[in-house]
């Protein structure tokens, strides 16, 4: 569950004013709203990268407005997918674990593990160059589920892709979301791809949520 | 495209006049003019480079030529009485070159390990004062090269560095610190410049999936700068190699002890020997092209991986 209470976020001209949502456990919140509404500030402070002014965010239950983003314990996935260049995919599938301490059979077994949900079996030799666009975002979410995350955040990673590639990674998406039950924040532009995705829709403007719903409420 | 090109070319159309061959003739020939003004005013630097070093191994040749013509054995004297085979045969430049070798390799080295923590923190933190570090660590290089060394001298007068100064001052110690000073400094302008230019969000990916500040940049950052990494030391290398100002006061020129390359051809020129110190200029050529060229074809074997 990601709960946000009453978060203020001040960054020189920006502000951010008493933001309060909640994603409940295995659910897909979607974040919508204009560009500069404040999507990505919102994700960036629930992953731990920007400080709020006020308020709280809980994790599954757990206050970690304060805590140091490497112990929140967070998927992330940004936007252009950020692959470590020198990295091949399956070390960047191993990132997360080898950083852990994961014993390496553990990670070996993950690492084919994820790399057949994600359909980039042939492509773990790969530096992030020899990649595409569809196939580094794969990459970016196998990185993402590695250490298998209570909570997975994805700022806008479709925005880049074309229709049909973004067609078939939101189905897979949606697949893996299905397949994991990992409670998800989606930041997007796109209704098409909040309809796929979202069972909770977060409309920002001017620095607030102004529309909550969720499709079971519409139903 | 076609639109645009009858708009162009209809008579009167929106005050745009007709496109004739001969406007097409003069901005094919202001460009052209545009090329060659660059190509010239870099050219003559280029030029001047390649010939003064032409000019050194002319006058090498030259000098062999002269030896191989007294000769009774053209070809052998060619071989082993060229100015640089002489100068290879001399001890003292012998050791010269060895003590020039390590000097360099320690004092980039040094640099290196210095110049990336921080280049680090100016280029990815704000802190009070950093304006004022950034502009403290241009001062070696702004700074006359023989001011350096007396700085240098200078502050071994005090203690805590008194302490050592027996052991450092006029000897082997002073070269690697002399040349350290002044090269440490391009080192960090050129690491700085280097994480500068790399994503900042591909730490923060790793310090969101779990990492530490330390493993973020010993996984993530640090394999990226690779490449800025060996141009640093390929600088701070070249940089002591050529450094001689802040030696000659800090560590002096001392035959056998404190002589690097660069004061061999001071020494030699000071006794008039000519030929030995062009013979170790070209060595030292030799030497900072080599190295360059190492860290080249390393850097572009790293990109091609």
């Amino acid at each position: 569950m990601i709960q946000l209470e009453k978060i203020c976020i001040q960054s020189g001209a920006f502000r951010l004013t008493d933001v309060s949502f909640c994603v409940p456990a295995g659910g897909c919140g979607v974040l919508m709203g204009r560009t500069g509404s404040g999507k990505t500030t919102i994700l960036e402070c629930i992953i731990g990268l920007r400080q709020v002014s006020s308020g709280s965010i809980q994790i599954c239950g757990r206050d970690v407005t304060r805590l140091n983003p490497a112990l929140r314990g967070i998927g992330y996935v940004p936007q252009d997918g950020a692959l470590f260049s020198k990295m091949k995919v399956r070390d960047h599938l191993a990132f997360a674990l080898r950083i852990r301490g994961t014993p390496k059979k553990q990670i070996i077994e993950r690492v084919d593990e994820l790399s057949i949900l994600l359909g980039i079996t042939d492509l773990l030799y790969r530096t992030p160059a020899a990649l595409s666009g569809g196939e580094a975002q794969r990459v970016s979410l196998g990185r993402a589920l590695s250490f298998r995350p209570k909570v997975l955040c994805l700022d806008e990673p479709l925005s880049a892709l074309d229709s049909e590639t973004r067609h078939q990674m939101c189905e897979l998406l949606d697949t893996v979301r299905q397949q994991t039950q990992v409670t998800t924040l989606y930041v997007t532009h796109s209704p098409q791809e909040a309809e796929i995705l979202g069972d909770h829709l977060l409309r920002l403007e001017d620095g607030r949520v102004v529309e909550q719903k969720s499709h079971s409420t519409e139903q | 495209m076609t639109d645009s090109v009858s708009f162009r070319d209809t008579p009167g159309s929106g005050g745009q006049k007709n496109t004739t061959d001969q406007d097409v003739g003069n901005i094919v020939l202001s460009n052209r003019l545009f090329y060659v003004c660059m190509i010239v005013i870099g050219g003559t630097y280029v030029l001047l480079i390649v010939c003064m070093l032409l000019a050194d191994a002319w006058y090498v040749v030259e000098k062999t030529a002269v030896t191989a013509a007294a000769s009774a054995d053209p070809w052998q004297s060619m071989l082993s009485a060229n100015p640089i085979s002489v100068a290879l045969a001399d001890p003292k430049i012998q050791y010269s070159i060895r003590l020039s070798l390590l000097s360099c390799t320690l004092s980039a080295v040094l640099s290196v390990i210095v110049a990336v923590p921080i280049g680090y923190l100016l280029s990815r933190h704000a802190f009070p004062g950093k304006r004022l570090l950034d502009a403290v660590l241009d001062i070696p290089i702004v700074l006359p090269p023989l001011v350096v060394g007396l700085s240098l001298l200078i502050l071994f007068q005090f203690r805590p560095f008194a302490y050592v100064a027996r052991d450092v001052v006029y000897q082997m110690p002073a070269v690697v610190l002399a040349q350290f000073s002044v090269a440490c400094a391009f080192a960090v302008r050129t690491m700085k410049s280097t994480f500068d230019h790399i994503d900042p969000r591909c730490e923060q990916v790793a310090v969101a999936l779990g990492s530490s500040r330390a493993q973020a940049f010993g996984w993530v950052v640090l394999p990226e700068a690779n490449q800025g990494v060996m141009t640093a030391f390929t600088l701070a290398w070249a940089r002591s190699l050529g450094e001689f100002g802040p030696l000659l006061i800090f560590a002096g020129a001392t035959r056998m002890k404190t002589e690097v390359l660069s004061t061999t051809v001071f020494l030699e020129m000071n006794i008039g020997n000519i030929e030995a110190a062009v013979a170790v200029s070209l060595i030292m050529v030799a030497a900072a092209v080599t190295v360059l060229i190492i860290t080249r074809v390393w850097g572009a074997r790293d990109a091609l991986l």
